[in-house]
């Protein structure tokens, strides 16, 4: 993969605060046109990333490059052909929705009229132009949310950073908007950086994602990788015969974390690789009349709390 | 760049100064202002207005209470309603976000005081009619005019310290209030704490000031420039991006 084809490279990028190792020596590379889901608990290095991309923070040591700009020297570049949704809406709660995008539309230079077209079309689209003259003030935290993002995207930005993009919108809204970064990932060959706690948005729309903790990335791959990476540890056999002395004696066994009868499904959660001919084998002598086996395909959500388990 | 600083302009304005929510609240501050520095004193004063010094003094008051009020707000205010990271994320640069920031509460009681003198002008015209155009003395109206421009500047070179460091409007407004009142008194307390014959040789002098009033003036104004040079410089070394941030 070329340069120009990479949206942000970081190189060991670490950001201390005095003791704080906010940001600890990450390295990922995000392809242009893709979309990048930043996940993490709370605190652990998601905003400080972003605004060391963004060129907000000064990076302790390491290196990193936003659209071939260079974070230290270029943070004005990436800046200007960039949108950003940080932690806050950061919405000027005191002029009205039209007000606040004509604003950003005017410090992005956008000539008048191609600005009221593009505020018209970006408000329909949202289901906001009817109550584009209120104050922003009298606005719900789903409305103001979906206002925040129409301005991140008012200038036709070629990267777009977005801090948990869908927090406080509806279930439907939350829907239409992964569309549309999905869209714009796809059809505009727009660069999408979003963080999330929702690991099921995640799953759903990111081509890559990267775990972070404590500042340190965790892992970096396609949301399949990752589960793959984790749901090994689970088998699941589908069958009839099951007891309470089998879940026993199952517990009981080395490397077996946990047992979960379901509805003809047994799970078992192993703490490590296992073979599954044991586990069959050892089933099919205590009379288990066995359908299918198959390998646990575990949720990223699964994989995301094994990984951070595992680091800790 | 000046578009950016112009475009920062419009938003304080409509944010401060013409804010929808205040409703007629946002204009009555001004209202009272204007009638009473641009109405009440001049009918009080006569015709003897347009020529009298005093005029010129409550001019300088102006910017005192108008730049005040909102360059307190400039930074504190955008951090308290938490919208100051979005506007630094923008492609706007430091320099542009500071002058932008600075000019709009400059502008502000720049236009506010003009609208004071030309108003009195006006009244002392309606009330007081000679049959021809009264007008103030050219000197004093273009030196009074020149020195709320500078006294504005600092002020608001003063209060983009103290909003920058400010966590709160409120806070930013009472630490800039404190400091102006600080720059006022600090030459009267000074003087009070003079030997008796240096106060006594002060009064002496003080008749003498009136002879070289312009050259005073001009010593007075260019101390402003220089105080001017000065706070902006400082508040560009001052506004950092990255630490703002933090802060």
């Amino acid at each position: 993969m070329t340069l120009h084809n990479i949206s942000i490279k970081t190189n060991d990028l670490h950001c201390q605060f005095g003791a704080l190792h906010a940001v600890d020596g990450i390295s990922f590379e995000v392809s242009a046109g893709t979309i990048f889901g930043f996940l993490g608990p709370n605190g652990a290095g998601k905003t400080t990333t972003i605004r060391l991309l963004l060129g907000l923070l000064e990076a302790s040591s390491g290196s990193a490059e936003v659209l071939g700009f260079d974070i230290r020297t270029q943070a004005d570049q990436i800046r200007l052909n960039c949108g950003a949704l940080l932690e806050h809406t950061g919405l000027y709660e005191r002029l009205s929705a039209e007000d606040n995008l004509d604003l950003f539309g005017r410090i992005w230079h956008i000539p008048s009229a191609e600005r009221q077209q593009r505020i018209q079309s970006l408000l329909e689209k949202m289901g906001l132009y009817e109550r584009r003259k209120e104050l922003i003030s009298s606005w719900s935290r789903g409305m103001k949310q979906k206002l925040a993002v129409v301005r991140t995207l008012m200038h036709d930005p070629k990267l777009v950073f977005l801090d948990e993009p869908t927090a406080g919108l509806d279930p439907l809204a939350a829907a239409n908007l992964r569309d549309d970064l999905a869209d714009l990932a796809r059809q505009h060959g727009v660069t999408v950086f979003l963080t999330t706690h929702n690991l099921a948005e995640a799953e759903k729309i990111c081509d890559q994602v990267g775990v972070i903790n404590k500042g340190k990335l965790l892992s970096v791959g396609s949301p399949d990788e990752l589960r793959l990476k984790q749901g090994t540890h689970t088998l699941v056999v589908v069958g009839r015969g099951f007891n309470d002395e089998i879940m026993q004696a199952l517990r009981a066994m080395p490397d077996v974390a946990g047992v979960e009868l379901r509805e003809h499904h047994l799970v078992v959660h192993f703490t490590r690789e296992t073979d599954s001919g044991t586990l069959v084998q050892f089933l099919a002598g205590k009379g288990v009349m066995i359908d299918e086996v198959r390998k646990g395909k575990a949720s990223l959500e699964e994989a995301f709390l094994a990984l951070l388990e595992e680091k800790e | 760049m000046m578009q950016d600083i112009v475009t920062l302009i419009q938003k304080e304005w409509k944010e401060v100064v013409f804010r929808r929510e205040a409703g007629r609240q946002s204009w009555i501050s001004l209202v009272i202002l204007i009638g009473l520095v641009g109405i009440y004193l001049p009918y009080m004063n006569g015709a003897g207005w347009l020529q009298d010094p005093t005029a010129l003094f409550t001019w300088v008051w102006v910017p005192l209470f108008m730049t005040n009020g909102m360059i307190a707000d400039a930074f504190a205010g955008e951090r308290e309603r938490h919208t100051l990271e979005t506007l630094l994320a923008t492609r706007l640069s430091d320099t542009a976000i500071l002058l932008g920031k600075i000019a709009a509460s400059v502008l502000y009681a720049w236009i506010t005081s003009l609208v004071c003198a030309l108003v009195g002008a006006i009244t002392v015209n309606v009330m007081f009619p000679t049959g021809g155009l009264q007008f103030y003395n050219t000197g004093m109206f273009f030196g009074g005019i020149a020195a709320v421009l500078l006294i504005a500047i600092l002020i608001s070179g003063i209060g983009v310290f103290v909003s920058l460091k400010a966590s709160t409007v409120r806070q930013a407004y009472q630490k800039l209030s404190l400091s102006i009142m600080a720059i006022w008194f600090i030459p009267f307390i000074l003087l009070q704490s003079f030997p008796d014959e240096m106060q006594n040789f002060l009064v002496k002098v003080a008749p003498m000031l009136d002879q070289n009033l312009s050259l005073i003036l001009a010593g007075v104004f260019g101390l402003l420039v220089v105080a001017d040079a000065i706070m902006l410089l400082l508040a560009k070394k001052r506004f950092k991006r990255t630490r703002l941030i933090l802060e």
